[in-house]
């Protein structure tokens, strides 16, 4: 009985405090501001981004090589993303009004990818130049 | 016996936990975080020890049961004392740190003697149901703990974005832990333990090295960005 407690318990504060790092991530990226380069192939305007882009930008990422570190934010966030997808459908027909919140979240991740995909892009310059500055 | 999987998932570990001390030694964390280094010590130290029993007895075998129970229950004491030094922090202002330590020291000592009660009252008296529930216990308090501190930071508006990761990293650890000990405690016989345990303990130390290599010092974020929606 005690054990069955603390696994319901447990799984409770678990989503908790999952969604609350997920979305300190998400804030955190939210102070990246996106070259103009990012957001004409992510196709987003200003700081806004729908959910609905995130999967062909997880694609775009994927073609990135890795600028250090970003691997496990992008795992994370995208667990996030599919946890509110999972939401969006159940609340589809149980809570209709949480769809603007969920969507709203979704934006967010596909945001926060953004900002890894524009970091990758810099990285890939970067290392481009000093390729070709070694050859001249 | 141990196969390529165990192998893999060992040296996975292992690699995330060294990356994770050079991390924070890189960043010169060391001193203001002591026990997230005293913790990864043990761990690695842990992983040394799991992998040896592991090869020599096998992964059915009594020594590795114990060994990896008690060294768990070990590393559980470790990560109080984590908790305490992320208590510290968050309350270092009101200088309330020596409280603090001899709070969690009483309820570590709680938690290890109503488990030993629970085990010693019931019918069975197995040593080894001890370690599994003990490790459930301990980890359900720091799930409670994790949570105070977390509303604390909350309702104290507390900024510190390393701060803020680092304690909602261990609460998703300590939360996950607890659940999975629980359901281990329910259904102790099942090949997917091995594998399963070893690789939930790759969380806290990769999101400790994302952390202190992606996070400066000095970076701050409102709380309510992350309790608020859309704010």
């Amino acid at each position: 009985m005690m054990a069955v407690i603390i696994f319901v318990v447990s799984i409770l504060t678990l989503l908790q405090f999952f969604v609350s790092y997920s979305r300190s991530l998400i804030a955190e990226s939210r102070g990246h501001e996106l070259s103009e380069q990012a957001r004409e192939i992510c196709g987003l305007t200003a700081r806004t981004a729908a959910g609905h882009q995130f999967r062909r930008l997880s694609e775009l990422i994927a073609l990135c090589p890795e600028s250090g570190g970003d691997g496990s934010t992008l795992l994370v966030v995208s667990a996030y993303f599919h946890l509110l997808s999972f939401l969006r459908r159940l609340s589809a027909w149980s809570i209709p009004s949480a769809a603007a919140w969920i969507e709203s979240e979704r934006g967010g991740c596909t945001y926060a990818a953004a900002v890894v995909l524009d970091r990758r892009i810099a990285y890939n310059r970067t290392i481009m130049a000093q390729q070709t500055s070694h050859l001249i | 016996m141990v196969g390529p999987v165990n192998y893999s998932i060992w040296l996975a570990v292992v690699l995330v936990e060294l990356v994770s001390l050079v991390c924070l030694l890189w960043r010169r964390a060391f001193s203001q975080h002591f026990t997230l280094l005293l913790y990864l010590c043990s761990c690695l130290a842990t992983d040394i020890g799991n992998f040896s029993i592991l090869k020599t007895s096998g992964y059915d075998s009594n020594a590795y049961f114990y060994f990896y129970f008690y060294a768990e229950s070990m590393l559980t004491i470790c990560l109080y004392f984590v908790l305490m030094n992320l208590y510290s922090h968050v309350f270092s202002d009101m200088g309330v740190g020596k409280y603090i330590r001899a709070g969690a020291m009483l309820i570590l000592a709680g938690t290890a003697g109503i488990s030993y009660y629970m085990v010693a009252t019931s019918a069975s008296r197995f040593v080894t149901h001890f370690v599994v529930e003990l490790g459930q216990n301990l980890y359900f308090v720091g799930v409670v703990l994790t949570y105070l501190l977390w509303g604390a930071m909350a309702k104290l508006r507390e900024n510190r974005t390393r701060l803020m990761q680092l304690v909602l990293s261990m609460g998703v650890y300590v939360s996950l832990s607890a659940g999975s000990y629980a359901l281990n405690n329910l259904y102790p016989n099942h090949g997917f333990w091995q594998y399963y345990f070893p690789i939930t303990s790759m969380w806290l130390p990769a999101s400790w090295a994302y952390t202190f290599l992606k996070v400066p010092e000095d970076a701050r974020l409102a709380t309510a960005s992350v309790l608020v929606p859309n704010q």
